[in-house]
């Protein structure tokens, strides 16, 4: 039995070796060894992140904290369900450890097959909610999972009530402050449905005893950049990635390394060489002009988008797409401040460029429709406001910005 | 009217906001400035207590956890009521319209009384979530206390999503009947009970469908003040909409990579 079972767990291996980091190969040997995932995993560390935005870049930047004394292996690729997973670490040396970005509907299975030690909540917010419905039920299932999975620790935002809830059962939380800027999926307490007070640093619900844990991890806004305090004292981030965003995933990298046993003085060095994660942030250029290339794909993620884009008067492409991947309802730009960029011009493009058209129409944006990329700058080139000193922002939805990134040298 | 501006009451875009609904109030503000005609939004949060003396109101979609604190609070106040006996308009989409009918059933589907001011009542039924493009026939409404002809609004074009399905009272008007998708779940879409119209296109609904939005302003400020306005991006959209409704284009050039990329 034994010895059939290790046959079918080698061949198993071999399949996903095979299709080496494909989606498909982990498809395939999952048939195989529905355990593979198990697997793969008893021998080594796990860390898992999970959220609605940023678990790319956390992923990554946990990867390379890590990286600074141990052997890291990731879904760098941004195949976050268990097939992806187990095809990244198929491949890999079985004592690596394992940073996983995980799709935040399927955190429940991959915590319960992989028994992660760590385990990294950024955000919940609403997000193709034509597949997702409800982003209360997703913080309920987080719940069940963490009730049920017991990691060694959990590192969650104290400021997202949906997260605190999901995480209060979990034996060991460390509290990171964000400072959350979108609230307004969080006005219904998960646990209660009473309303959620929100003050600054603080909320609180109005009915039950659902309230913001005391955070031991702080982020301080400096000159050069930021102070993330820890437990163990302060470790200055200077980071070549934009926006205070990126400065709260950091922290969580941080605040999760240091857990896990890495100097955070060095994973915080590490951190401030890393410049575009999968595409995201990189300079290239399109028809002799210079973009950058943002990913912004929901209300809480354009919300911080719009705080990094480079200010007015400078001109910008936004793209939007309804994709499967997208969600499609693209409904969700009635939620986003377009009345921010007023004074300014853009180019609406994508496949729902006209649906952005009509948003900043009614958000009085100056605008005009252009069918893809190309088009988008020759049109933005036109414009009065447009400069060729200025790296132009490109910011895309999800299928969108992937469009682009491969467009535009792959995924790096 | 009251006043020199036109109050729009947005009722807990908090609570029932979640399909971008709060677009619907912006709509209606715009086309009002646009116009030279003045606009105050009254923004209500949960917990807060509604006005009755907005001269229109959007009650938009949510949750079910929500949907029920807003029937709540909503029943409790009793603005709303006393709103329509002034001869208040009320906009009210899918969760909205669901709480301002008889009843609605809860997260738990346990039957929960509404507000009673639409003539239609809401049930669960055992037919999969209604999910998409929803459009359609050519729509007309007439004025409850005017004797004029009633306003043709063209199609009506938005996005679905919900669980539970709406019957008409016997003697209710619907708003449409449907081309493609849900709606009630009877082929009909939406009801309209005096100057109340509930519905359940998002999009946002009126940011789709300004004939509609039209029609709701004309019932406050009168139709003549309503002007002209430069729809072109709009009209651009309704096009794109109508096409991918009656395509069924559920996923626009959907390709294997996208499946690839989030599995």
């Amino acid at each position: 039995m034994a010895v059939s079972v290790g046959g079918a767990v080698a061949g198993a291996s071999r399949l996903v070796r095979f299709g080496s980091g494909s989606v498909i190969g982990g498809r395939a040997a999952l048939v195989v060894d529905p355990r593979l995932l198990r697997h793969l995993t008893t021998d080594r560390e796990v860390a898992v992140v999970s959220a609605t935005n940023g678990k790319t870049t956390t992923t990554r930047l946990l990867g390379v904290a890590l990286g600074t004394d141990r052997l890291v292996v990731s879904n760098s690729l941004g195949a976050n369900m268990t097939p992806g997973i187990v095809a990244a670490l198929g491949p890999a040396d079985p004592t690596a450890a394992a940073v996983l970005e995980v799709d935040e509907r399927w955190l429940e299975p991959v915590l319960t097959e992989t028994a992660a030690d760590t385990v990294l909540l950024l955000n919940l917010s609403r997000d193709q909610l034509d597949r997702t419905q409800e982003v209360r039920k997703l913080a309920q299932r987080w719940r069940r999972a963490l009730a049920t999975a017991t990691p060694a620790r959990v590192v969650a935002n104290a400021d997202d009530p949906l997260v605190v809830w999901a995480a209060q059962t979990a034996p060991h939380v460390i509290w990171v402050a964000t400072g959350l800027d979108w609230t307004a999926d969080a006005a219904g307490c998960p646990s209660c449905s009473g309303r959620i007070e929100f003050e600054p640093d603080s909320w609180r619900c109005a009915e039950c005893d659902l309230t913001r844990p005391d955070p031991a991890v702080r982020i301080v806004a400096t000159e050069a950049g930021a102070t993330v305090l820890l437990h163990s004292g302060p470790v200055t981030v200077e980071l070549a990635l934009p926006g205070r965003v990126n400065l709260v995933n950091a922290a969580f990298a941080i605040a999760a390394a240091e857990a896990m046993g890495v100097d955070p003085q060095r994973a915080a060095a590490a951190l401030a060489r890393v410049t575009e994660i999968a595409g995201r942030y990189r300079i290239a250029e399109v028809d002799g002009v210079r973009v950058r290339l943002v990913l912004a794909k929901n209300p809480a993620g354009w919300h911080e988008a719009l705080d990094l884009l480079t200010p007015a008067p400078a001109p910008l492409v936004i793209a939007i797409n309804a994709r499967i991947a997208d969600g499609h309802d693209p409904s969700w730009l009635w939620d986003v401040p377009f009345e921010r960029l007023a004074g300014r011009f853009v180019v609406a493009t994508g496949e729902r460029g006209p649906d952005l058209a009509v948003r900043l129409r009614y958000a009085d944006v100056e605008h005009v429709v252009a069918d893809d990329l190309v088009s988008a700058i020759s049109a933005l080139r036109g414009h009065p406001s447009f400069s060729p000193q200025i790296v132009v922002d490109v910011a895309a939805n999800y299928t969108a910005f992937q469009e682009f990134v491969d467009q535009l040298g792959g995924p790096g | 009217m009251s006043g020199t501006a036109v109050r729009i009451g947005v009722l807990y875009p908090d609570l029932l906001g979640t399909y971008g609904d709060g677009g619907n109030a912006v709509v209606l503000a715009q086309r009002l400035r646009w116009r030279n005609i003045g606009v105050e939004l009254v923004t209500v949060a949960a917990g807060q207590r509604a006005p009755d003396s907005c001269d229109l109101y959007v009650v938009g979609g949510g949750e079910d956890g929500p949907q029920t604190q807003a029937a709540r609070d909503l029943a409790e106040s009793r603005a709303l009521h006393r709103a329509v006996d002034r001869g208040a308009t009320i906009l009210a989409v899918c969760a909205g319209m669901q709480i301002l009918g008889s009843r609605f059933p809860d997260a738990d589907g346990a039957d929960r009384p509404g507000l009673g001011l639409l003539d239609c009542e809401t049930v669960r039924v055992d037919r999969p979530r209604a999910v998409g493009e929803l459009l359609t026939a050519p729509a007309s409404v007439a004025d409850p206390r005017g004797a004029d002809q009633p306003v043709d609004l063209g199609v009506l074009t938005g996005f679905e999503n919900h669980a539970g399905r709406t019957v008409p009272g016997a003697e209710a008007t619907t708003l449409a009947t449907v081309e493609v998708g849900e709606g009630n779940g009877d082929g009909t879409e939406g009801v309209v009970t005096g100057r109340i119209v509930g519905t359940y296109l998002h999009g946002p609904v009126l940011a789709r469908n300004p004939s509609l939005a039209d029609l709701l302003l004309g019932w406050v400020v009168g139709p003549d003040a309503l002007t002209p306005l430069d729809d072109t991006d709009v009209e651009r959209l309704r096009a794109d909409r109508l096409r991918a409704a009656r395509e069924h284009e559920l996923a626009p050039r959907r390709s294997w990579r996208d499946l690839l990329r989030r599995s």
